[in-house]
């Protein structure tokens, strides 16, 4: 009885261990993740992409509901084919990259949430802060649970992987960037899409 | 001197334009950055690489009319070397 007791309580244990959240992090070693960025303009469309992705996120994938998280750019780490460009990108005028060092991301809530194997789609309310100003926003965004995967990725760590993209649009007028200057020579709209990965060593 | 700073001019010209075609034309601004992109087959992931590249664009190509520009403007408050000093030093 006493055996039987002890082998079920380590089942639930297990159990429990199994379905606990795991946190992700997403300093990405192989510097894939990043975050594209696009700005439309009269003689070329501005793209570029930020490859300065980190933070962590807490996923559960018997819940992937319940997921939270904080994501940060590093403003200095975007990057835009033309170098005048960049500069006046990261200048007081513009992001005012010395005085906000960073962009970021904080999750507050999962709705809609669908999963589908290892892959779950839903839109993500958070607050989003460019540039000193934090408004929410809601986004959709897909997540994709890639169990013992890490050690294809990075070799001898074990773990799990979780791979998150998300398209979305911001207005720079929303975030004090030149509002409503400059509307025809860079669009007021900024479409972000972020594709990253985050680790789960075991 | 004249026709000198008209010949550099117009090599300018010449030179920018053949540069900027055999660059691949490009319509956009100049770029000394491109990006690469970079698959991650464990994630699915597409990454983007920047690597240091030279790519001329019409700004490129401005700045070299301009250049001829203030090339064949000054030629013109050059004055032309006369015949007749010409033939003074040889006499």
């Amino acid at each position: 009885m006493k055996t039987k007791f002890t082998a079920l309580a380590l089942a639930t244990v297990a159990g429990m261990g199994l379905a606990a959240p795991q946190t992700f992090d997403f300093k990405d070693p192989k510097g894939i993740n990043n975050a594209g960025f696009k700005l439309d303009a009269p003689l070329e469309s501005i793209n570029g992409s930020a490859s300065g992705v980190y933070g962590t996120v807490t996923f559960d994938p018997e819940n992937p509901g319940a997921t939270k998280g904080r994501i940060t750019v590093a403003t200095s780490s975007l990057i835009v084919p033309n170098p005048l460009q960049r500069q006046h990108m990261l200048g007081d005028k513009w992001l005012d990259a010395a005085k906000f060092p960073t962009i970021v991301f904080e999750s507050k809530e999962f709705k809609n949430v669908q999963t589908t194997g290892d892959t779950t789609t839903a839109d993500v309310t958070g607050t989003f802060t460019l540039k000193g100003v934090s408004k929410e926003l809601t986004m959709p965004v897909k997540l994709t649970y890639l169990k013992d995967k890490l050690s294809e990725r990075v070799p001898n760590q074990k773990g799990d992987l979780l791979v998150i993209r998300s398209n979305f649009s911001i207005k720079r007028s929303d975030f004090n960037i030149n509002p409503g200057q400059f509307e025809d020579k860079v669009s007021d709209a900024i479409e972000i899409n972020l594709s990253i990965a985050g680790a789960s060593p075991k | 001197m004249k026709r000198t700073l008209r010949m550099i001019a117009l090599a300018l010209v010449v030179g920018a334009f053949a540069f900027w075609t055999a660059a691949g034309a490009n319509r956009g601004w100049t770029k000394t950055r491109v990006p690469k992109k970079i698959a991650d087959a464990v994630t699915g992931l597409e990454g983007i690489q920047w690597q240091d590249k030279f790519v001329p664009g019409v700004d490129f190509l401005g700045a070299a009319l301009l250049g001829a520009g203030v090339l064949t403007g000054v030629s013109l408050f050059v004055p032309a070397k006369s015949k007749g000093s010409k033939n003074q030093s040889k006499s």
